[in-house]
């Protein structure tokens, strides 16, 4: 009996394109020429990749110290001489805070979502490869953390920890395995009843080696699409934390503690104070459209 | 389907006991002593004990939770350490505040959202499918917390025309049908509503485009139905998948309104939370959290025994 909710519509057509992958001969070829063409997901990928090089690379681009404050300079107009995107309420540079606080900002949206799918993978893939009873249970405790809505849960994971970049990370992680696991479940039982998989049964193979040669690689793409459809969510939720002053502490430069700062000082200088915001929803867009494109060029109904 | 409803209804038992241990287990993994809230770190350590014992502190953990269970299922959760007032007369303010909020986004997104989703899906592959795409596509990317910044500097700090935070005029924490109460409302149902907008949009979108698929249609068609007629079956068959996303969302605003509650410093339970967590209250914490996921989980039912009220093929499932 599922009483759990129905998978959503972004999951289903996970699922869907996992056996797509099993009935396709040479299909990364397939997908790879997809995406070439595919304009959107190209400028995308482009700009996510612009805004990781910007941020790892913060400290050969930036002009100026991202700590170094100026009681002069406090919350600098846009364009005023030497600040070309003006100053925070610190006088401190508000561009190269930017390029600095992709640092923190990615880094805390993008690594619970790959911890995520390490373990709600693992998770999913014992759940829907042995079946059963440990099934029932892997997928009934993932209910629980399912009956929370994900912001609450995040928040109420780093509230009770408290603030910091390791308690963010936690909070997310635990936030975004249960839907990990849930997708890896449903695609792994799906591959899993196929013939070929029965054959490789038949013909003697150990359930090490059906795993890793037979189920691996049919659920393994899927699932990372998912999990990349999961890192705008995730960059949001991360910034969100910190702007809620659970993440990062200050000074760090991160884009959501800095909207957080500035937001003392709409009425000084408003446009300064919502850039930060400008870049996180500029990151997000940009993942959540590669992740489009990479969805559909995977899925072969279209 | 009665069948189906009874164990649907069952399922809640289990689950809503798993919420509750998960609440419990988040409060006591929080780090230091739960006392350190009330006591002052200088105070003598026997009033400590005494006070360890009163709360219960010293007992071993299942039996804490079993305590705490007790008078949780008797509608009594504890007092708030740091206002001195009982949690359930904290949350009988703050939750009809947050729900007017959640249900006002949940009402705009998903009637824009239906609108732009039921014309992307007629219109597939137009400049108007694009554009609505366009707009779902922003809306689930846009930081809703800074959406709300924006525009609070546009509308009140650049144009001045409505107010940017607060539920009323002088701080109110009662909300009233009047023009004061709306005007304060505009802006944090706005900034709410774009999440479920744009995920209701996609739902739309695709079901839509998919019943467009199936021969069904085509058979309406042929049988010389009016396109008014064919619509309506289309809405029938869409409504069990969008019903379905509708519920959850309001879910999601019930409980992660905490981000536009701060930005507009609304006084809902969103703003409980922050208080709790920053004053180290845990007992209006454990509180808070445990209502909204109950009430998520209450949420859920509902929808899905709606859902197999409109849609009979959901209960067998």
């Amino acid at each position: 009996m599922t009483t759990a909710p129905a998978l959503d519509s972004k999951q289903k057509a996970v699922v869907d394109a996992a056996q797509v992958a099993v009935q396709s001969r040479g299909y990364w070829t397939t997908v790879g020429g997809r995406i070439r063409d595919d304009k959107v997901t190209m400028v995308c990928g482009f700009v996510v990749l612009l805004i990781v090089f910007s941020a790892v690379f913060a400290d050969l681009i930036a002009l100026a110290d991202p700590y170094k404050a100026s009681m002069l300079r406090r919350l600098a107009e846009i364009g005023a001489p030497g600040y070309p995107l003006g100053a925070d309420e610190m006088g401190r540079d508000m561009l190269t805070r930017l390029l600095y606080g992709g640092r923190l900002s990615l880094f805390m949206g993008i690594s619970p979502i790959v911890i995520a799918f390490v373990i709600g993978g693992t998770l999913g893939l014992v759940a829907g490869f042995l079946g059963g009873r440990v099934n029932m249970a892997i997928m009934r405790v993932m209910d629980v953390f399912y009956a929370f809505p994900s912001v609450l849960l995040a928040v109420a994971i780093s509230g009770a920890l408290g603030a910091g970049i390791g308690n963010a990370i936690v909070s997310l992680t635990l936030v975004f395995i249960p839907p990990i696991t849930r997708v890896t479940e449903s695609v792994t039982t799906q591959v899993r009843s196929l013939d070929y998989v029965e054959a490789a049964r038949a013909s003697g193979a150990r359930s090490l080696t059906i795993i890793r040669v037979h189920i691996l690689s049919n659920v393994l793409g899927p699932v990372f699409i998912y999990a990349t459809s999961l890192i705008s969510v995730s960059i949001i939720l991360a910034s969100g934390l910190s702007f809620l002053g659970l993440g990062t502490e200050p000074p760090e430069p991160e884009w959501g503690l800095m909207l957080n700062t500035l937001r003392q000082s709409i009425y000084v200088n408003p446009w300064v104070a919502a850039l930060p915001g400008v870049m996180i929803f500029f990151t997000s867009l940009s993942f959540n459209l590669l992740s489009d494109g990479l969805r559909s060029a995977m899925d072969v109904r279209l | 389907m009665l069948n189906y409803i009874i164990r649907r209804v069952l399922y809640v038992i289990p689950i809503g006991l798993g919420v509750t241990v998960l609440v419990f287990a988040l409060v006591h993994m929080s780090p230091g002593d739960p006392l350190s809230a009330v006591v002052p770190p200088d105070a003598p350590e026997e009033m400590v004990q005494d006070l360890r014992k009163a709360y219960g502190f010293d007992k071993p953990l299942p039996v804490q939770y079993v305590t705490w269970l007790g008078r949780v299922l008797v509608g009594d959760l504890g007092v708030s350490v740091a206002r001195g007032r009982e949690v359930v007369e904290e949350l009988r303010i703050a939750v009809p505040n947050t729900f007017i909020l959640a249900a006002g986004g949940t009402l705009l997104g998903f009637t824009l959202g239906a609108i732009l989703g039921g014309i992307a899906g007629f219109f597939q592959g137009r400049w108007i499918d694009k554009l609505a795409t366009s707009i779902a596509i922003t809306g689930v990317s846009v930081p809703h917390y800074w959406l709300g910044l924006v525009l609070v500097i546009i509308f009140s700090v650049e144009m001045n025309v409505l107010p940017s935070i607060g539920m009323g005029p002088g701080g109110s924490t009662a909300w009233e049908w009047d023009a004061e109460h709306m005007r304060h409302l505009v802006l944090p149902v706005i900034t709410l509503a774009v999440i479920p907008m744009g995920l209701i949009t996609r739902t739309v979108r695709a079901t839509v485009a998919e019943i467009l698929n199936q021969e069904f249609v085509q058979a309406l068609h042929a049988k010389g139905l009016f396109q008014r007629q064919v619509l309506a079956h289309i809405v029938r068959n869409a409504a069990p998948t969008t019903l379905a996303v509708m519920g959850l969302q309001l879910g999601y605003l019930l409980g992660g309104s905490i981000l536009v509650e701060t930005v507009f410093q609304w006084p809902g339970t969103g703003s409980l939370l922050n208080s709790a967590i920053f004053e180290r209250d845990l007992p209006l914490l454990q509180g808070t959290i445990l209502v909204l996921a109950m009430f998520f989980v209450l949420l859920n039912l509902i929808v899905d025994i709606l859902q197999s009220a409109i849609d009979p093929r959901m209960s067998r499932r």
